[in-house]
């Protein structure tokens, strides 16, 4: 096994991600991003809409097409380098090893095939059951993640699921061939409040059932709170803070993962307190290369943050990036 | 199901008498008539009355349309002006042809149209891509006719792979059994007079192809191409699906909603195609039927041909939205 503490399950070292279109300077959407997932472990990865996180697992998953996309760094699962693998073997390891939930199940999910077939299609690919077997499999796949009458279900078509029961089944093919590792990219955005946190729930439990490592990429904090180890708050590209669950709700060094959190309704404020926002958005960015990029909208932002790129430093199990940090003891 | 399509039949009769009563007030408003058409540009006014006495148009017009809905329920559309054979038995016999045509017409059509649509999606930008959209380009643009003569000098007359006109070689005997020619040959087993109609069908059928392969080409692309890019194509990638399936079972299914709507459209338009192409190629079918009657304003022959083409089309797109309750499982039929 791999569970030694020298070799984590998934290493993504410098990622960057940049669209190229003739005529067009370059985007890139992420710039230099570098995190560990250990076998088993639920790491977070937080930000708002256009920061780069569906970007980032979809190069994980190297999904983006291959035009006009142009992708360096490295990411290694199980030591593999992922980023040059031929796509016949990277076909093979995708929806096996790893596999991913997306965000809106309805259109995530073929509409004019049975769910059975888009569970079995996976088994019969990978584990290379017969049609028989890979049917029981559905069936028990479809009850483990809560669907009753799974056997009538089956032939079922998405249109006459309800929202929630989407999204159990997507959940279902995600985890066929118990993958190592599992990405969920806003698996609850799409879906009624009510709904959330049952999905979420069975997130969770599956799992923990399975083993498998869960990167969950949100924009929500309070999903993030339930379930994350470790998170990533992610800013234009680049990580500006990561910490350990409990650290970085207790004490925000980033000056926008400090944001975030004052922006969240508690139940314990004071009746009558406003909630804070941040001001402006992500158009006002300015780029890494000569500043921080958050500066614009930084209620700290002193003058250096607009003339010098703040260096991610690690001190204590804590990345930040940033210069003038909220002090330790706020809060 | 059943229920849709016995509402669906029955919905045809209201749009059908609407359509007669069109075309038959429709016919009489235009300048001149059979009598005149028939006996030239010198003949007498007597002459004229006499003969529109004698085809009874020289009744008023409701009356001449109540006789003619009563005689249609009866099934009789009267007689053809030109040759005096009752029109149903004309059209029995050159329907025949005019089907054989836009049959093989189709079949090239849809046969070559998805697949070349579906290779010009997934190499988009591509060589393949560009001169497939140029070449559909000048498919709908090439008058039938040109194209069809066109074809006829280079490969009749020049080459001398086809035979220019007609639809059997003199000498060929063979029997009738469905008057598909093509057809009747492989059931008699007479080979030869098969091997010689389908000869004979292939410089037309590829001329009427033209504009429907045209058309389906670009929907079929255009289709792909959008459902290459939706969320449920990304899924089937992450599950790390041989790229067989991936463009099988979740590309083709799904793109081949739209087409199959572009498909029946096609086929209304195959019959106005055809009337070109018989005539370039004297095939002796429907479209030449139609031909003359216009020419010399056949009124019966014109009004039972022109139901005939309504019925064809309405029962064509009730297919289509058949298939599409079959292909697509949120189509309910209702």
């Amino acid at each position: 096994m791999t569970g030694s503490k020298g070799a984590p399950l998934l290493q993504v070292r410098d990622l960057r991600v940049a669209f190229r279109r003739r005529g067009e300077p370059e985007t890139v959407a992420v710039d230099g991003v570098s995190f560990d997932v250990a076998a088993g472990q639920v790491v977070g990865l937080v930000g708002e809409s256009g920061c780069g996180k569906s970007v980032t697992s979809m190069a994980i998953m190297r999904l983006l097409p291959q035009r006009g996309v142009h992708i360096t760094g490295s990411v290694k699962l199980d030591g593999e380098e992922l980023l040059t693998l031929s796509d016949a073997r990277m076909r093979e390891r995708r929806g096996r090893d790893l596999s991913m939930v997306f965000q809106d199940p309805l259109s995530s999910l073929n509409p004019v095939i049975p769910i059975g077939l888009q569970i079995t299609e996976v088994l019969r690919r990978h584990r290379g059951m017969d049609k028989e077997k890979a049917r029981e499999a559905a069936v028990e796949l479809l009850d483990r993640v809560g669907i009753p009458d799974p056997r009538r279900r089956i032939t079922a078509y998405p249109h006459q699921l309800s929202g929630g029961m989407r999204q159990r089944v997507m959940i279902a093919i995600a985890l066929a061939c118990a993958p190592r590792l599992l990405i969920a990219d806003e698996p609850t955005t799409a879906l009624d409040v009510t709904i959330q946190a049952q999905i979420l729930e069975l997130l969770k439990e599956m799992v923990a059932e399975t083993g498998a490592a869960l990167i969950m990429i949100t924009h929500d904090l309070g999903v993030v709170a339930g379930l994350c180890e470790t998170v990533n708050v992610l800013y234009a590209g680049r990580i500006v803070e990561r910490a350990q669950r409990h650290r970085l709700f207790g004490t925000p060094r980033h000056p926008y993962t400090h944001g975030l959190l004052r922006s969240i309704p508690r139940l314990d404020a004071p009746a009558g307190e406003a909630l804070e926002a941040i001001p402006g958005s992500v158009v006002d960015n300015v780029p890494w290369t000569h500043a921080c990029a958050f500066a614009p909208r930084c209620h700290r932002s002193v003058e250096r943050c607009l003339e010098v790129t703040p260096a991610g430093e690690t001190t204590g199990g804590r990345l930040l990036r940033c210069h003038n940090p909220v002090p330790a003891s706020a809060e | 199901m059943l229920r849709f399509v016995l509402r669906r039949l029955l919905q045809v009769i209201p749009t059908l008498l609407l359509l007669s009563l069109l075309v038959f007030a429709w016919l009489r408003a235009l300048p001149g008539g059979p009598a005149s058409a028939f006996l030239g540009d010198r003949a007498t006014p007597e002459a004229i009355a006499a003969l529109n006495r004698q085809l009874g148009l020289d009744q008023p017009i409701f009356i001449q349309y109540g006789q003619f809905l009563g005689r249609i329920l009866s099934g009789d559309f009267g007689a053809s002006t030109i040759t005096g054979q009752p029109v149903l038995a004309e059209i029995g016999r050159a329907l025949p042809a005019t089907v054989e045509l836009s049959l093989a017409a189709l079949l090239i059509a849809v046969l070559l149209g998805i697949p070349l649509g579906y290779l010009a999606a997934s190499r988009r930008g591509g060589p393949l891509d560009v001169s497939t959209i140029m070449g559909t380009l000048v498919g709908v643009a090439v008058p039938v006719f040109f194209l069809g003569y066109l074809l006829k000098a280079f490969f009749a007359v020049q080459l001398r792979w086809f035979p220019p006109s007609g639809r059997q070689a003199v000498g060929i005997d063979a029997t009738d059994v469905t008057g598909l020619a093509v057809l009747d040959g492989l059931l008699t087993r007479e080979w030869d007079a098969s091997w010689d109609a389908l000869l004979h069908l292939v410089l037309p059928a590829v001329t009427l192809a033209t504009i429907p392969l045209a058309v389906i080409v670009r929907i079929t692309r255009a289709s792909v191409l959008d459902v290459m890019g939706s969320d449920f194509v990304r899924t089937a990638n992450s599950k790390g699906l041989a790229p067989g399936t991936v463009r099988g079972r979740h590309v083709l299914r799904n793109a081949l909603l739209p087409v199959s709507t572009t498909i029946g459209l096609q086929v209304g338009l195959l019959l106005a195609g055809a009337v070109l192409t018989e005539k370039v190629f004297v095939w002796g079918g429907i479209g030449t039927l139609l031909a003359d009657a216009i020419t010399l304003k056949d009124y019966p022959r014109l009004q039972a041909l022109l139901l005939l083409g309504a019925l064809v089309y309405v029962l064509v797109n009730l297919l289509v939205d058949l298939s599409y309750a079959i292909i697509d499982p949120r189509v309910r039929l209702t």
